[in-house]
């Protein structure tokens, strides 16, 4: 699989996660989840979009240990390179 | 999302799976769906020929059906189910009737480790699992619709059935836990739970001393069960979810 740069994941992140509420301008690496309001259904949704569309797959203990979208950003650009 | 202002189409862009859609009550309820404007996907195990006449029939009333072979108590099975569905029909499953079902009556005592397992991987596990493809897709879309046929059994003891009021009840509940978990998304999750229906199922088992018990005094059809899943699946349904849908004449009430 080509390279995915982290810019890249950020902003498909940040597109998931504006689809289950807050406003895309509100979404910043920082943020928490909690903050967003982003609950444990939506974060399964969001493991199964990473997982279509980089391969990459975050299992139950892994998405617990996300605090912020920074984090998952990160993990994610990792674990598809 | 209004519910009065603009209606979304229905069905919405996506079809239906009914499993152990080749014979008795989901050869019915595909039949309904695709009445509905579902185009339908009807799933199978050994019964390609009956499979084959479900979908001709559909097709013959100006319908959309493909007959997809599958074990739904096979591990492997949603996907390959899935793939094909939507590969034929061309739109995701959005509609899922998990129906696929049997029985292995014996007493407890002589309840067999084979009749267990057999009964809870078909009738329990593979709805999970089929479930849980469904989902995938359905939450995605903010809609979905998924029907699991349950009993009376698993609302009512019957004797020589431990294993299929097992996996019914577990069905049950496993059907509301669902339903919670995904409302917000606009998929709903229910259940319906037949009496004594007139298929190859109860061919034996349906005569005076059981038609004595229920209160309507006769079994039921097939068609009077997709009725009900008929509805489940219509747009008129969307805040109906976690429910158990009793369709028995009366016999569990
Ligand atoms: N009849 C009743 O009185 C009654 C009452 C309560 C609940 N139910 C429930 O209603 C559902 C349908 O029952 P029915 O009376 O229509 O039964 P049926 O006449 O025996 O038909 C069963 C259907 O399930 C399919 N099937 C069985 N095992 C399968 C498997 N492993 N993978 C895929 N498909 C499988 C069969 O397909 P193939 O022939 O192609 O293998 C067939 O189409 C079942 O869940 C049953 O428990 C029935």
């Amino acid at each position: 699989m080509s390279a995915v740069t982290k810019e890249q994941v950020q902003e498909r992140v940040v597109e998931a996660l504006a689809s289950f509420g807050p406003d895309a301008a509100d979404i910043a690496p920082e943020s928490t989840f909690e903050e967003l309001d982003i609950d444990s259904l939506d974060l399964v949704e969001l493991a199964q979009i990473v997982e279509d569309e980089y391969g990459v797959v975050l299992k139950g203990e892994d998405m617990k240990e996300l605090k912020t979208v920074g984090e998952a950003v990160d993990l994610i650009t990792e674990r598809a390179n | 999302m209004s519910e009065l202002g603009s209606a979304p189409a229905w069905p919405p862009a996506g079809c239906a799976l009914v499993t152990g859609g080749s014979r008795g009550i989901g050869a019915a309820i595909a039949r309904a769906l695709a009445q509905d404007g579902w185009p339908v996907a009807v799933n199978y195990n050994g019964s390609a020929q009956a499979a084959a006449e479900v979908v001709s029939a559909v097709e013959a009333a100006g319908g959309r059906a493909v007959a997809i072979q599958g074990d739904v108590a096979d591990p492997q099975a949603p996907e390959l189910v899935f793939a094909q569905a939507e590969e034929r029909l061309g739109v995701p499953v959005l509609a899922l009737v998990n129906n696929a079902g049997i029985t292995r009556d014996n007493l407890a005592p002589s309840l067999t480790d084979e009749e267990w397992d057999a009964v809870i991987a078909t009738n329990l596990t593979g709805a999970f699992r089929f479930t849980r493809r469904a989902l995938k897709g359905m939450m995605r879309a903010r809609v979905g619709r998924i029907v699991n046929i349950a009993s009376v059994s698993a609302l009512r003891a019957n004797p020589g059935q431990a294993n299929y009021a097992a996996a019914k009840a577990g069905l049950v509940q496993f059907t509301r836990t669902v339903a919670v978990e995904v409302a917000r998304r606009g998929v709903t999750v229910n259940a319906v739970a037949p009496g004594f229906i007139a298929t190859d199922m109860t061919s034996e088992l349906i005569g005076p001393d059981l038609l004595a018990v229920i209160p309507a005094r006769r079994a039921g059809s097939s068609e009077e069960v997709a009725a009900c899943v008929r509805f489940l699946v219509s747009r008129q349904a969307s805040y109906v979810t976690g429910a158990v849908l009793t369709v028995d004449g009366g016999l569990g009430a």
